[in-house]
C-alpha cells in the first residue's frame, strides 16, 4: 500500500486524527505538543500517527493536504489545519463545537 | 541564518499589498500577515498561500513559523476589540 492509500485508510478509521512528531505521551516538537494539549483540553478522543517513525507518511501527508508542516489535524477525514489554526479555533470555540458534534 | 526581516520581505514580495509583522530568533518565528488577498479564503487556504510563497524555504531554511493571517478589515476589527 502506498502512503496516500495508507493515509486514506487511517482517516476513514479515525474521526479525529493527528499527524505529529512523537507520541501523545512524548511529543518530539513544541508544535505537536501544543496540538495534543489543545485536543485534550477539548475533551477529544483522538488517534495519532508519529511521522518520525513513518517517513513515507511524513512526506505523503504533506502532499495529501498541500501543507508543508507537521502537526496536521483531520476531523472526519477533512483537513482542519496545523497548530496555529487549531489554537485560533480553540480560542474562539469552533474546535470544541466540531469535536462535540461528532 | 534566516532573520525575521528575510521572511518579512519574502512574504511581502509574494503577496499583493501585504503587510507583515514578525518576531523571531532565527529558529522560531511568529508572523502576523495582513493582506486583502485573503478575503474570501478560509484559514487553511490563507496559510497555504503563505506556504506557497515561501516554497522550499519552508523545508530548509525556516525551522518553525507560526502565523496568523487576516484581511485589513479583520486586522482593524481586532485592534478595535483590543
Amino acid at each position: 500500500m502506498d502512503a496516500q492509500d495508507k493515509i486514506k485508510a487511517q482517516l476513514e478509521e479515525n474521526d479525529v486524527m493527528l499527524y505529529m512528531k512523537g507520541s501523545a505521551t512524548f511529543p518530539q516538537c513544541g508544535f505537536s505538543g501544543k496540538a495534543i494539549e489543545i485536543l485534550k483540553a477539548c475533551g477529544a478522543k483522538f488517534d495519532t500517527v508519529d511521522v518520525l517513525s513513518n517517513p513515507d507518511i511524513r512526506e505523503g501527508i504533506k502532499q495529501y493536504s498541500n501543507w508543508p508542516t507537521i502537526p496536521q489535524l483531520y476531523i472526519k477525514g477533512e483537513f482542519v489545519g496545523g497548530s496555529d489554526i487549531m489554537m485560533e479555533m480553540y480560542q474562539n470555540g469552533e474546535l470544541q463545537e466540531k469535536i462535540q458534534a461528532l | 541564518m534566516v532573520t525575521p526581516e528575510d521572511i518579512k520581505s519574502w512574504i511581502e514580495q509574494g503577496i499583493p499589498d501585504c503587510r507583515v509583522e514578525i518576531k523571531g530568533d532565527g529558529q522560531h518565528f511568529y508572523a502576523v500577515i495582513v493582506s486583502p488577498e485573503f478575503a474570501g479564503q478560509n484559514r487553511v487556504q490563507q496559510h497555504q498561500l503563505v506556504y506557497q510563497v515561501l516554497g522550499d524555504r519552508m523545508k530548509a531554511e525556516i525551522h518553525a513559523l507560526s502565523m496568523q493571517t487576516m484581511t485589513p478589515e479583520e486586522y482593524a476589527a481586532r485592534d478595535g476589540a483590543a
